[in-house]
């Protein structure tokens, strides 16, 4: 048995780039076991194209993301597809499949990689629906229910296999303010419970600070990551206006602002 | 009362924008009057030329005689910011009322992005000629890279390890078999009629009207019936496998599947192709029977040809190898409008205009495969004597 402080995911050295166009580079990242880490940065600044390197669906242009060490684009195809079903994936919009009811989607999942009879398979998708509080609505399809419910649909889905790593790509968007501080409060349980590692995109301030364990900025302009740590200490901590500006949602810059509007940008 | 309708009707003052030199290198404009009108505003042509001699350090404006105004000024006043900042000029933003100010402010808050403006689309001729050859390029090997996967999902499916479901595969034999059935007997109906007629016009004159029920069978087998419903089936299957796989391109549906490590090829590509492949043959025999009925309503109606003669001479001038082929053809057309459909859903882009054009392809590309292939397999009978 590893120790809980292992070093589960590592990202080194990565360059994301479309074609010529580099988005960021130098990216350096560790990550403990059972650790909440938080993507965050501005709109547009490739947070989520650093999610699609680590759940396997854009190769990174330099570097890679290693799971328990091992190196997982330098691994070939069947590797990879052992690795991805370790892996949760929450997408922005729930991503459910539209032609299967919400019980349906999560006994595809299961039944590839099971061999539960289908008794068995709907009891499960009944039990994961509950945990994310959608006891009773096993038989509407992905149209019929609302975004948040298709969201935490979706987070039942990526529980399905009980994965060691979760990703989450912007949960709160769309939420509103009640419901994204209960699904804040379901990913802490969740990590409590079953001990995985969470990934999570997010700009939303309160969930970073209420969950983040870990963080990394990354700021389009200098195409890199400008600072990691605990959200909280870099609040307190970081020197770097830009971080600050962001982790104070800019009120450091509107007050400057509202005394001399634009004579300090004056050229 | 009058006094209030006049200050509702009161005489816009035109809008103006003068320049003059202020004391020690200063630029002074001066704006003044209503610049609400949409024609005839004044332009920056007076600051530009003002600021292009060089002695200029500092912008400043005369706002007193300012009326009312809308975007069209913040839009000159954002024109002559940029051409203070290009001919390092102060521009004294203070000078300007609050409002506008503070949204000079607002507009300058975020600095341009350089890079992410879009490349100057005037390219060369050659340009153009080269990327559209590389584009086709690519294209060919995606097409054939699509092909490869499909045989593999197909040997895969052979051994039993494919993952997908027959249940899918059910649903879409039954959406593109049973359901098309009215549609084909329809067009082949009226294929059969028309086949029929110009027979009966251009066969009657050598009184030979008797050999329309061979050419209806003849012409039915071989080609008209398999060509008619591929064609069919491009337009009514072809294009909803494209919708249905670039609508889920859009949701993020297909990324699911790859990041459960299922594969959509094998989960939704293969059910499509085995639907037509077991399908198509199926409706070219019952486009085959439809359209010799047509040539027989005809036949008999019209030409005084007993209904057992035409029978008759429909089925002796049927060869089985001529069956046979029809309703090869027919297997291999659906082939093609699977992959045709199937490949531009899977290309499809992530947005509602890509599903469109995602759609539009899927049918002209079924289409060309099909009457070009078709075309390829006369040639081939016509070599082998079949």
């Amino acid at each position: 048995m590893k120790p809980t402080t292992d070093c589960k995911i590592e990202i080194r050295n990565l360059t994301m780039a479309y074609g010529s166009f580099v988005v960021m580079r130098d990216i350096n990242v560790k990550i403990r076991r059972g650790e909440i880490f938080i993507i965050m940065g501005g709109s547009g600044c490739g947070k989520s194209t650093l999610l699609r390197h680590m759940i396997g669906l854009k190769q990174p242009a330099q570097g890679d993301v290693y799971y328990d060490g091992a190196a997982f684009w330098q691994s070939d195809e069947e590797a990879r597809t052992e690795k991805l079903r370790s892996f949760g994936v929450l997408f922005q919009s729930g991503a459910l499949w539209s032609s299967l009811t919400l019980a349906e989607n999560i006994e595809l999942v299961l039944g590839e990689y099971t061999e539960f009879p289908p008794a068995e398979l709907r009891g499960i998708a009944r039990l994961k629906l509950a945990l994310v509080g959608l006891k009773g609505f096993e038989d509407y399809y992905p149209a019929e229910i609302s975004g948040g419910m298709a969201k935490r649909a979706g987070l039942a889905r990526a529980l399905a296999l009980d994965p060691d790593v979760l990703f989450f790509d912007e949960p709160s968007a769309g939420l509103d303010p009640i419901s994204s501080r209960n699904l804040d409060n379901l990913i802490l349980e969740l990590r409590d419970t079953l001990g995985a590692t969470f990934v999570i995109v997010t700009h939303e301030l309160a969930s970073i600070f209420t969950i983040g364990d870990t963080s990394v900025f990354l700021d389009p302009n200098t195409r890199t990551m400008r600072a990691r740590g605990n959200p909280r200490e870099l609040l307190k901590t970081s020197a770097d206006p830009a971080v600050q500006e962001f982790l104070t949602r800019g009120e450091l810059s509107a007050k400057a602002n509202t005394v001399n509007p634009i004579s300090a940008r004056a050229p | 009362m009058r006094s209030v309708v006049n200050a509702t009707v009161v005489e816009a003052i035109p809008p103006r924008l003068a320049v003059r030199q202020g004391v020690g290198g200063v630029v002074v404009v001066e704006i003044a009057g209503d610049w609400l009108g949409r024609k005839n505003l004044p332009d920056v042509g007076p600051v530009t030329k003002e600021l292009e001699d060089g002695s200029v350090h500092a912008l400043e404006f005369a706002a007193h005689e300012l009326g009312r105004w809308d975007s069209v000024l913040m839009a000159r006043i954002l024109a002559i910011y940029d051409l203070c900042a290009k001919a390092n000029v102060e521009f004294r933003a203070k000078t300007l009322p609050d409002g506008l100010a503070q949204l000079i402010a607002l507009a300058e808050a975020v600095p341009e992005k350089k890079d992410a403006a879009r490349e100057d689309s005037k390219k060369t001729f050659l340009h153009r000629v080269g990327d559209s050859s590389l584009d086709a390029w690519n294209g060919a090997g995606a097409m054939l890279g699509f092909v490869g996967e499909s045989v593999l999902a197909l040997l895969q499916m052979l051994r039993g390890r494919a993952q997908f479901r027959w249940s899918d595969t059910l649903l879409v034999i039954q959406q593109c078999g049973p359901e098309a059935l009215g549609i084909v007997a329809l067009i082949n109906l009226l294929i059969g009629l028309i086949l029929a007629f110009v027979g009966a016009t251009e066969l009657s004159q050598f009184g030979a009207s008797i050999f329309t029920a061979d050419l209806v069978a003849i012409a039915t087998v071989r080609e008209m019936a398999c060509i008619m419903t591929g064609i069919i089936m491009c337009g009514r299957t072809g294009a909803a496998f494209a919708a249905q796989l670039g609508t889920m391109k859009v949701n993020h549906e297909i990324e699911a599947f790859q990041t459960f490590g299922i594969s959509p090829f094998e989960f939704l590509v293969l059910p499509r192709l085995l639907a037509l492949i077991l399908m198509m043959p199926l409706l070219c025999l019952f486009a085959d029977l439809i359209s010799i009925a047509g040539g027989f309503l005809i036949s008999t109606l019209m030409l005084d040809i007993t209904p057992a003669l035409y029978l008759h001479r429909a089925v002796a001038a049927i060869s089985l190898v001529s069956f046979l082929l029809g309703i090869f053809k027919g297997a291999f057309f659906g082939v093609l409008v699977a992959l045709a459909g199937c490949l531009r859903g899977m290309q499809c882009g992530t947005n509602a205009a890509a599903v469109g054009e995602a759609t539009t392809s899927a049918v002209v590309t079924g289409i060309t495969w099909i009457i070009a292939s078709d075309g390829l397999f006369a040639v081939i009978c016509n070599v082998l004597n079949i």
